[in-house]
């Protein structure tokens, strides 16, 4: 069975459709990637997958619970943690602080823990920062873990926005455009990230304009076009189907425009 | 808290526990005393305000429920100061969390407004509700705390005592919370609230928790000043004080503990000494706000720290560790 | 009885309307709340006062008032405003600097004016008029003529005029208004200017007819024009002055039908309630935020 499992979702905002009966899964351990033009309703797609909206219709099943219309916090409880599009880290904040954040759910002390210091509070205190490293050495961030979130360099930001997320616990992690505003350089060391975290057992989803970097590293593809699902395949066939041809190079030039 | 840290505060407390000794006048003990109980009512608003990005325009409200829960407790019931504190604690921490419920949904400019028109409705009520709270004649001759028939005063310095064992509790409490989950989170849900609720927090929980602690300190300074001064009115809790409050915070810096002290051991004392500028204070307060607006968002000694994070003792690690073992301290 | 009550109810609710207005304004353009309103409509009262006192006549008074309180806020807007939204710092800097400028204005008039109660010219008359069994004050009509007048005006200067337009697209988004050429600091300049004017002609109305100002008279008026224009929509020029007049009519019957003691609670309850039930006004629309 698939580890998500989304059937006939839709999003109306007022009258306007923004997603419309899109339906697809991701298998565990599996690399997804959505494509598609610029407001072609992916972001939203994380969006409804995240609780940040509600869906107008349709079922999300994840890890075979239905979670569509669950509060945000329920989401990120049952496993599903994502980054931004514009990087959204607490910038007033640490990197180890920020790693910890992710923690929180699993950092499980009251008040009164922390008033009185508590056993509990130290044995959660301590798990809490020594998982924060763990996560922030795997990543190579020996060096910024004193660092302010918003004075890393901007890939370095990126990717603190992974761990954060991976932070979480998360089992399927939803990455926003993770390679925007990067140099080609760059750009390859995310995609080695990105398989390491493959290997690590996670399933992932992916939204990315950065063809090299989608062709590369999908294990499959689906392509949205205003709102509704037009594609999907393994890399090599979405790279000569048609009708995707035609939503980014455009039959017409408004949509080449966007 | 690294070593600097450390020692700033042992020298600071150290000479606050010997000043009387030098022989303070009853003025100066006063002014010195209300210096704490400023501090620690920017202490409390610091956690709304400096850690949660909220701001509260209507702190005296819950200064004043402190006070007045303490004070009519000690009239009516002879009870000790201890308990009357307590008291006055859990009533303002109920009436804030109250409050908190219908109001953590609101953004900040809301919130600011509606605890601005709760204060003005606390002092409404002081006013109007004579038989409990005797209208404008106030809470006269209220009990000097006593402890086993030994009474705090100025003359034995014990008021000044009292206090300063509040702040330092306070003081505490507050680098409990900003070394914590709750701290984390409520710093996380400043920067940015949705990406914090995307990690799971809970965002109205805390700011809910955060508003409840923070009346909750704040009656517990008017408990404190209740008994200090032995008189209250509604004129004690004005908007002034309000203002006051939010001045320190915003001076000494937001998020910062040592900052709070600064802020109302500066803004406090500055009308004292400058007699001749006492009218202007509030020109003076309002220019503050101003000025470190636009030049200094961070207040005197708020904003990112330059030294490294200080891990908590019983997390024993090793920098080094970190990176050699390629674990995280091992376990 | 009820029916004088809903006539001084309206006199009220259009004051406040004129306040709330002011809010509105400056909150569309720039998404802020002028948290100082209050004090530059008891900074306009005494302007008018002091050039009345100086006699320089009923009419230049109240534009002197007009241009110098207008002023003000211009001047605090290109200087501390302007500085901050260059800065980008966040919102709730703005919002600071607002709270301090009150503060400074409050007090400063209380410095040079004095705190206590001072009586103001009955510039608009003190004739009364009785019309079955409503009792009008003279200046009550002109309250409802001069305010309507004023509300009907900036409505169709912001709906009909080019500057209106120009407003209504810094308001959308500044950048690319000033790509298409318009002059955004003017603009906002100007949207404070009539922000400020109309908070000195609610306090020329006001005063005319209660006869007094002090420094502190801005606080619960600012307060209650707040209310007024959270309850119609911030932003929503016509929802703040509806916003108004529903808090005035209500204010005056409960004070007919509970006690003149719960007047001054009416507004921060409806407050409470729109906020909780309804936190975008009658007139408002839910935003969606976009991640």
């Amino acid at each position: 069975m698939a580890l998500l499992e989304v059937s006939n979702v839709s999003k109306q905002f007022g009258g306007l459709a923004a997603v419309s009966n899109v339906d697809f899964h991701v298998n565990q351990g599996e690399i997804v990637s959505i494509i598609g033009p610029n407001g072609a309703g992916k972001t939203t797609i994380f969006n409804l997958l995240t609780g940040v909206y509600d869906v107008t219709e349709g079922k999300i099943v994840f890890d075979g619970k239905e979670i569509q219309n669950k509060k945000v916090q329920h989401i990120v409880n049952a496993g599903i943690a994502r980054t931004f599009q514009n990087i959204r880290l607490f910038k007033n904040m640490r990197t180890i602080e920020n790693v910890m954040v992710g923690f929180h759910q699993n950092t499980r002390y009251n008040i009164f823990d922390l008033i009185f210091r508590t056993p509990r509070f130290r044995k959660y205190e301590k798990e809490a920062h020594i998982k924060a490293l763990e996560v922030l050495h795997s990543l190579g961030f020996e060096k910024y873990i004193h660092t302010y979130a918003g004075n890393l360099p901007y890939g370095e930001q990126r990717k603190l926005e992974i761990a954060r997320a991976i932070a979480t616990g998360a089992k399927l992690l939803l990455l926003d455009e993770p390679a925007a505003g990067m140099n080609p350089q760059e750009s390859e060391e995310l995609l080695e990230f990105i398989l390491g975290l493959k290997d690590q057992g996670f399933t992932i989803i992916l939204i990315e304009h950065d063809m090299s970097v989608v062709m590369n590293i999908s294990d499959r593809i689906y392509v949205l076009d205003h709102g509704k699902m037009i594609a999907d395949g393994l890399p090599e066939e979405i790279a000569s189907n048609q009708m995707v041809i035609e939503a980014y190079l455009g039959k017409s030039e408004d949509d080449a425009a966007d | 808290m690294d070593k600097r840290d450390k020692i700033i505060w042992l020298v600071l407390l150290a000479a606050l526990i010997v000043l009387p000794a030098v022989g303070l006048s009853r003025y100066l003990q006063r002014v010195i005393s209300l210096i704490f109980i400023y501090s620690m009512l920017g202490l409390s608003l610091n956690i709304v305000t400096g850690y949660m990005g909220q701001i509260s325009l209507g702190h005296a409200a819950f200064y004043a429920i402190g006070a007045y829960t303490s004070g009519l407790l000690s009239e009516h019931f002879g009870l000790n100061f201890l308990l009357t504190c307590v008291c006055g604690i859990i009533m303002a921490g109920i009436i804030g969390w109250l409050f908190s419920i219908p109001t953590t949904k609101l953004s900040g400019t809301y919130l600011a407004i509606i605890t601005m028109g709760f204060g003005e409705i606390v002092k409404v009520v002081i006013v109007n509700w004579e038989s409990l709270t005797h209208g404008t004649y106030g809470l006269q001759r209220i009990a000097k705390p006593e402890f086993f028939g030994f009474q705090l005063n100025t003359t034995n310095n014990g008021l000044y005592y009292l206090c300063l064992i509040f702040l330092v509790i306070f003081v505490l409490l507050c680098i409990a919370i900003e070394r914590s989950k709750l701290g984390r989170s409520l710093r996380a849900i400043k920067d940015d609230p949705l990406a914090a609720s995307l990690m799971g927090v809970e965002i109205n929980h805390y700011k809910r928790m955060a508003f409840t602690i923070s009346t909750a300190m704040a009656g517990c300074c008017g408990a404190l000043y209740a008994h200090l001064s032995g008189y209250v009115d509604a004129n004690s809790f004005n908007s002034d004080v309000s203002t006051l409050i939010l001045s320190i915070v915003i001076f000494g810096g937001m998020g910062s503990i040592k900052g709070m002290l600064l802020g109302a051991a500066v803004l406090v004392s500055f009308p004292e000494v400058l007699r001749f500028v006492a009218v202007y204070r509030f020109v003076v307060y309002g220019l503050i706000l101003i000025v470190m607006m636009v030049f200094r968002t961070d207040g005197i000694l708020g904003g990112p720290s330059k030294r490294p994070y200080v891990f908590p003792r019983f997390v024993k690690l090793e920098k080094g560790e970190v990176t050699k073992n390629g674990t995280a301290g091992g376990k | 009885m009820t029916a004088q009550y809903i006539v001084n109810g309206l006199t009220m609710g259009l004051i406040y309307a004129l306040i709330a207005v002011g809010y509105s304004l400056v909150f569309g353009i720039l998404k802020m709340i002028n948290m100082a309103h209050g004090a530059v409509y008891a900074f306009g009262a005494h302007m008018i006062l002091m050039f009345v006192t100086w006699n320089l006549g009923a009419v230049p008074a109240v534009i002197l008032s007009v241009l110098l309180t207008g002023g003000l806020l211009v001047i605090y807007d290109r200087t501390i405003l302007a500085t901050l939204r260059k800065k980008k710092a966040p919102g709730i800097a703005a919002l600071i600097t607002t709270i301090g400028f009150s503060y400074i204005i409050q007090n400063g008039l209380m410095i040079a004016f004095g705190t206590e109660i001072k009586a103001f010219p009955a510039l608009l008359g003190e004739k009364m008029i009785q019309v079955g069994n409503v009792k009008f004050a003279f200046s009550q009509v002109y309250i409802l003529v001069v305010s309507i007048v004023l509300l009907v005006g900036l409505s169709l200067l912001i709906h009909k005029s080019k500057i209106g337009l120009a407003m209504r697209a810094v308001e959308q988004n500044s950048r690319a208004a000033d790509l298409m050429g318009i002059n955004a600091k003017g603009v906002i300049s100007v949207t404070f200017f009539l922000s400020g004017m109309s908070a000195v002609i609610a306090a020329l109305l006001l005063a005319s007819y209660y006869q007094t100002v002090y420094p502190t008279m801005g606080v619960m008026i600012g307060l209650k024009g707040f209310s007024a224009s959270v309850l119609g929509g911030i932003g929503i020029l016509y929802g703040s002055a509806v916003g108004g007049i529903i808090l005035g009519i209500a204010e005056s019957l409960t004070v007919q039908f509970l006690s003149g003691a719960y007047r001054d609670a009416v507004a921060f309850i409806l407050l409470f309630l729109i906020l909780i039930v309804r936190p975008n006004g009658l007139f408002g629309k839910a935003k969606v935020s976009k991640v």
